[in-house]
C-alpha cells in the first residue's frame, strides 16, 4: 500500500515533467553550458585528468539545483500541494515519491551529459562505467535526497529558486566531495580498493539524511 | 530579575577577563617556535563557545518540535546567532595565526574548511529564518534545518578530515597527543567560561528581540483583522 502511493506520486512527477519537458531541458542545457564553459576555464591547465572527476559533479549539482527547485514549486498552481497533503498518501511518501522522480529526472541528466563529457573531454569510459554508475547512483541519492527535502522547505518563499542553491551546496559537500575523489580516480584508472572509504561515506550520508527525511518530513508538510 | 544575572554574568565576564588577561599577557613570550602563539587563547576558546551554542541550539530546536512553544525557537534563534559571532571571532583570529605562522592568511585544511562550511551552513539557516515571515512556519522549518545542520556537521567534519589536515595536531591535555605544558592550559578554560558568560548576554537580549518582533508582528496583525 505504501509503496504504490510511493509509485503513484513518483509517476504523477514523471508524467507530468515527460508532457513539458521544462526542467529537464533546462537542465541538460544548462549542464552542457557548464561543460562548455569549464573548457576555456582549464583551457592553458597542464593536468587536465586530475579535474575530471570535480568539473562533472560540479556541472551535475548547478543541473541538478534546477529539476529540484520544480520538484515541489509545480504543486504551487492549484493549490495541488495542499490537495497532495490532504490526500490519504502520508506526507512520508510524497516525499519520497517526489524524491524518486527526482532521482529519475537527475539521473537522465547526468547520463546524457556524461556521454557528451566524454567525448568533449576525450574521457575513455569503457571497462569503468560499472563503477562509475555506482558511484552516480549513490552521491546522486544523497543529492536528491537533502535537494527534495530543501525543495519542500523553500517552497513558500518568495526567493524560493535563490535560497535552494545557498542552502544545499554546503550541505552536499561530503557527497559531491566524495564523488569528486572518486570519479576521478575511476577514470585516472585507481583501483576502488583504495577509496573504499569515500563509498562508505557516500553509503552513510545517504542512509543518514533518507532515514531523518523520512522520519521528520511531515514536519515540513504538515506541521 | 532577569536583569540582575545579566548583570552579574557580566560582571563576571569582565572579572576573568581582567585576571585572565593579565595572567596571559605574563606568560612566557616564546614558547613554542612560532610567534603570535597567544592568540591561542582566543582562538580554541571562541571555537569551543561557538560549538557549545550550536549543539545547544540543536537540543532547544528538537524542544521546540517536541512542545511546539515558540520560546525554545526564539532561544534556537538566538543561539544560533550568537554561535556564529563566535564561530567567525574563531576562524579570524585563526587566520590572522596562520599568516604569521604559515605566511598565509587561509589553506584547505581540514578544520578550516569544515568551519567554514559549518559557518556556511548556519549562515543559511539564518537567511532561512528572514525569508520566511509567518512565525511558526518559520520555527518548525527552522528547528528542522537545525537538525540536519547538526547532522551535517558531523558528515562535513570527518570526511574533511579523512581528505587533508594541515592545522597543528590535538593541543589540550584531554585529548590524545595533546597538552601544553604547566600551567599554559588553565587560561584557556577560563577564556571560554567568560566567553560562554559573554554568549549568555548575547544569546538572551537577541533572544529578547525575537520575542518583542513575534509580539509586534502578532498585534500587527490584530490591527490588520480589525
Amino acid at each position: 500500500m505504501y509503496l504504490r502511493q510511493i509509485w503513484t506520486i513518483a509517476a504523477k512527477d514523471l508524467r507530468s515533467e515527460m508532457r513539458t519537458k521544462e526542467a529537464l531541458n533546462a537542465s541538460v542545457a544548462f549542464s552542457m553550458v557548464i561543460l562548455i564553459l569549464f573548457s576555456f576555464a582549464f583551457d592553458q591547465a597542464e593536468d587536465l585528468k586530475g579535474l575530471l572527476g570535480g568539473l562533472l559533479w560540479l556541472a551535475y549539482a548547478f543541473a541538478g539545483a534546477l529539476v529540484l527547485n520544480r520538484s515541489f514549486a509545480r504543486e504551487l498552481q492549484n493549490d495541488c500541494l495542499d490537495a497532495l497533503i490532504s490526500s490519504p498518501a502520508p506526507p512520508s511518501a510524497i516525499f519520497l515519491g517526489k524524491a524518486l522522480a527526482n532521482f529519475a529526472l537527475l539521473m537522465a541528466v547526468e547520463l546524457i551529459s556524461l556521454g557528451v563529457f566524454a567525448i568533449l573531454y576525450d574521457v575513455r569510459l569503457s571497462g569503468k562505467l560499472g563503477l562509475l554508475s555506482l558511484v552516480m547512483l549513490l552521491a546522486t541519492w544523497g543529492i536528491t535526497v537533502i535537494g527534495t527535502t530543501f525543495s519542500a522547505l523553500t517552497v513558500n518563499l518568495t526567493m524560493r529558486e535563490l535560497m535552494l542553491p545557498v542552502l544545499i551546496y554546503p550541505f552536499l559537500i561530503p557527497v559531491l566531495m566524495s564523488a569528486m575523489i572518486l570519479t576521478t580516480d575511476l577514470i585516472a584508472g585507481v583501483p576502488i580498493a583504495t577509496n573504499l572509504v569515500w563509498l562508505r561515506v557516500l553509503v552513510a550520508f545517504d542512509i543518514a539524511f533518507t532515514a531523518v527525511t523520512v522520519l521528520y518530513i511531515d514536519v515540513v508538510l504538515v506541521g | 530579575m532577569r536583569q540582575t544575572i545579566l548583570f552579574l554574568l557580566a560582571a563576571v565576564f569582565a572579572g576573568i577577563l581582567l585576571w585572565n588577561g593579565a595572567t596571559i599577557l605574563d606568560l612566557p613570550q616564546q614558547v613554542t617556535n612560532v610567534g603570535a602563539y597567544k592568540i591561542i587563547y582566543f582562538h580554541v576558546p571562541a571555537a569551543f563557545t561557538a560549538f557549545t551554542g550550536f549543539v545547544t541550539a540543536l537540543v532547544a530546536s528538537i524542544l521546540y518540535l517536541a512542545t511546539g512553544k515558540l520560546r525554545y525557537d526564539a532561544f534556537a534563534a538566538g543561539v544560533t546567532e550568537v554561535a556564529l559571532a563566535f564561530a567567525t571571532a574563531n576562524l579570524i583570529s585563526g587566520m590572522i595565526w596562520a599568516r604569521y605562522a604559515w605566511g598565509i592568511w587561509w589553506t584547505w585544511d581540514a578544520r578550516l574548511t569544515s568551519m567554514l562550511v559549518c559557518l556556511l551552513m548556519y549562515y543559511g539557516y539564518v537567511m532561512l529564518r528572514q525569508a520566511i515571515t509567518e512565525p511558526t512556519q518559520r520555527a518548525r522549518l527552522s528547528a528542522f534545518m537545525s537538525i540536519l545542520g547538526c547532522i551535517n556537521v558531523a558528515f562535513v567534519y570527518q570526511s574533511i578530515a579523512w581528505y587533508r589536515t594541515q592545522h597543528p595536531s590535538p593541543v589540550l591535555g584531554f585529548r590524545e597527543g595533546g597538552g601544553m605544558g604547566p600551567g599554559l592550559e588553565t587560561p584557556m578554560y577560563w577564556n571560554w567560561l567568560a566567553m560562554l558568560c559573554l554568549a549568555t548576554i548575547l544569546a538572551s537580549v537577541r533572544m529578547r528581540q525575537g520575542e518583542f518582533a513575534t509580539e509586534i508582528d502578532s498585534l500587527r496583525r490584530q490591527a490588520h483583522s480589525h
